[in-house]
């Protein structure tokens, strides 16, 4: 199986008072043109994961790893110059509110635009065509309006519709979804995860799909990690995430609310601190 | 969206224009604000246990010219009627006659509020193109030397008093080292040399095209301004970092990075644009801040501002200067507030 991307051994510290704070904890993995989640809770060091990829982790945090290599080129050894032209090119980011990750006081026409000219370059009329045809690829209605518009003026799944436009606009290779439905109204999230998937299908693209959602992951993805306290501790196909072996997984699972299973009092995770310091799991294919 | 605006409440005002209600109001508001002043400044001025009378006429005057000068004044009237008066006559930018000079207070102020309006312009605007890069470079900088240096800066701006800082300049910058003009707004022999068409000497020279007196008026101004500027400096980089810092731990800011953007321009062309409706809001109260005349550097520096002249005002108990000094005073804080409304709706979408 070919490869896009190929991470070995990654940790992302954190100096703190007490010390240093280990976000993510030596985590291996591959992605091919596939969908991969990575699913955990708040904490256990997935948003970070993302984060490292695209080297976007600010100091005084630091990321370590033996490689993160896409397409065979290790991104740990390339300057910050050289980082900007894999950011947005060929790795891209969704993130969790379109609330917030939009610049409120750009026109949505200028800030997709943005994102293309970085890479292309071309005039600002042909910037604008190419807009509004990936405007229109994510369904949204009267595309010229919404150009024009600023981004308070959008509901939340058309924001997140038009964050997946503009962060597909240059073509990358790999898109990673931070918790990309998670701000939206559920009546929505499935129409936002239908365009991303059909847009990332059609491309040939790899996803990286990050949720605290077990049934969203399951139902999406092809592959799952699952992490816990920065570490891989299970490794699964999707469609196999139910009977997961892993206590920590067990317990995500039994602790969720089920339509068909009422119950009248949830199940409490009970964690074993043996969870944390056991050693991460491969996730490589 | 489009269905709101072409509802009822649209149609039934259909007459209007938006701008139109939008002006009624903020007439509306600089009135009221006004009238509130006015009022404030008018009690101010009958309850002081000075007799304005007396004032006028001085201490050994007869009763019958005591009281001649009583009813010219008006203050057999009611004080409702007196306050009406009182308005009709500020209305007419009349605010009586300095009892120091015997000339309209309003003559007075329109020669020295200029010199006032040309050192705090100068002021503010090495502080806005000063500070502002600074804190930005501070923000995006956390913690590097240039923070500290920043900060250092900034310190020493809040807690040097004005007229140490004055006296140091003039002793080092005019008296030892002769690089700038000393006290005034130009030396003796310049004075009155060009024509005062805006009472701003610097524009006067040019505008008469008179480069001696330009340059000897900037060599004047110079120092003062900087000493201004410095002040304001210090609070402008401070707000300007902790708006910056707000910005770029926002959400957005990742977004910009996410596409490959280089930190100059996720800093300038995203973070800074979310920073400019709060930097109006310093930038203009600074700016009244120094309008209001800064006594201490205006008096060291001999500058003949509003500043120096209302104290000076003040002190020899001319009420009628020491009001009609507030009101415009209070006139430039409404105005500057007002300005930096209608800048909030050119640089931010939402308040549209």
């Amino acid at each position: 199986m070919d490869h896009l991307l190929d991470v070995e051994n990654l940790w992302v510290r954190f100096p703190t008072r007490q010390g240093i704070f280990d976000a993510v904890r030596g985590v291996s993995f591959t992605l091919g043109r596939e969908r991969l989640g990575i699913v955990g809770e708040s904490g256990s060091g997935k948003s970070m994961t993302g984060r490292a990829i695209l080297r976007l982790i600010r100091p005084p945090g630091q990321v370590e790893a033996d490689h993160i290599k896409l397409d065979g080129v290790d991104l740990m050894q390339k300057s910050e110059k050289d980082m900007r032209d894999v950011r947005g090119e060929r790795i891209s980011m969704v993130m969790q509110d379109p609330k917030f990750s939009l610049n409120p006081v750009m026109t949505i026409g200028d800030q997709i635009i943005e994102a293309y000219r970085l890479h292309n370059r071309v005039s600002k009329s042909i910037a604008w065509t190419k807009a509004l045809e990936m405007l229109e690829a994510v369904s949204i209605r009267d595309p010229d309006r919404v150009m024009r518009a600023y981004p308070h003026e959008m509901s939340g799944g058309m924001g997140q519709r038009i964050m997946i436009a503009m962060m597909l606009i240059p073509n990358p290779e790999i898109l990673i979804a931070d918790e990309p439905t998670s701000a939206l109204d559920v009546s929505v999230q499935r129409q936002v995860l239908d365009i991303m998937d059909k847009l990332v299908k059609e491309r040939g693209m790899g996803l990286i799909f990050i949720s605290h959602d077990l049934n969203l992951v399951a139902d999406f993805c092809d592959r799952v990690l699952i992490m816990y306290a920065g570490r891989i501790v299970e490794v699964c196909d999707a469609d196999k995430l139910h009977d997961a072996q892993h206590p920590y997984t067990r317990g995500l699972l039994n602790s969720l609310p089920r339509l068909d299973a009422p119950r009248d009092r949830l199940e409490v995770l009970t964690r074993d601190p043996a969870w944390s310091e056991a050693p991460s799991v491969s996730g490589r294919v | 969206m489009a269905l709101s605006k072409d509802s009822g409440k649209g149609r039934a005002r259909a007459s209007l224009p938006p701008w139109f209600k939008t002006t009624v109001l903020t007439l509306g508001s600089i009135a009221v604000t006004m009238l509130g002043l006015l009022f404030v400044t008018f009690i101010i001025g009958r309850v002081m246990p000075i007799d304005p009378v007396l004032a006028i006429v001085g201490e050994r005057a007869s009763q019958s010219t005591y009281d001649a000068v009583f009813l010219e004044l008006g203050l057999d009237k009611p004080l409702v009627v007196q306050f009406a008066y009182y308005i009709w006559d500020v209305l007419q930018l009349d605010f009586g006659t300095s009892l120091l000079n015997a000339r309209p207070v309003s003559e007075d102020i329109a020669r020295v509020f200029p010199a006032t309006l040309e050192l705090a312009t100068l002021g503010i605007f090495i502080g806005i193109v000063i500070g502002v890069p600074l804190g930005v470079v501070a923000a995006a900088r956390k913690g590097s030397w240039i923070d500290q240096l920043a900060r250092v800066l900034a310190l020493v701006g809040y807690s040097m008093p004005i007229f140490w800082l004055g006296l140091m300049g003039l002793l080092i910058f005019y008296g030892i080292l002769g690089w700038v003009g000393g006290p005034g707004r130009v030396g003796i022999f310049y004075v009155d040399v060009v024509p005062s068409v805006t009472g701003l000497i610097l524009v006067d020279a040019a505008i008469d095209g008179n480069w001696d007196v330009f340059r000897d008026a900037f060599s004047h101004i110079i120092l003062p301004a900087s000493l201004l500027g410095y002040f304001s400096l210090a609070y402008i980089s401070r707000m300007t970092r902790s708006f910056m810092l707000e910005q770029l731990s926002a959400e957005y800011i990742t977004t910009a990075r996410v596409k490959g953007m280089s930190e100059w321009d996720v800093i300038w062309k995203h973070a800074f644009k979310n920073i400019r409706v709060q930097l109006i809001t310093v930038i203009a109260l600074s700016y009244a801040n120094l309008l209001e005349g800064s006594v201490l550097t205006e008096i060291i520096f001999s500058w003949p501002g509003i500043g120096s002249y209302i104290t000076t005002a003040l002190l020899s108990a001319d009420m009628n200067a020491v009001l009609g000094g507030t009101v415009v005073v209070g006139l430039i804080f409404i105005l500057l507030n007002i300005f930096s409304d209608l800048l909030y709706k050119v640089f931010d979408p939402r308040a549209k």
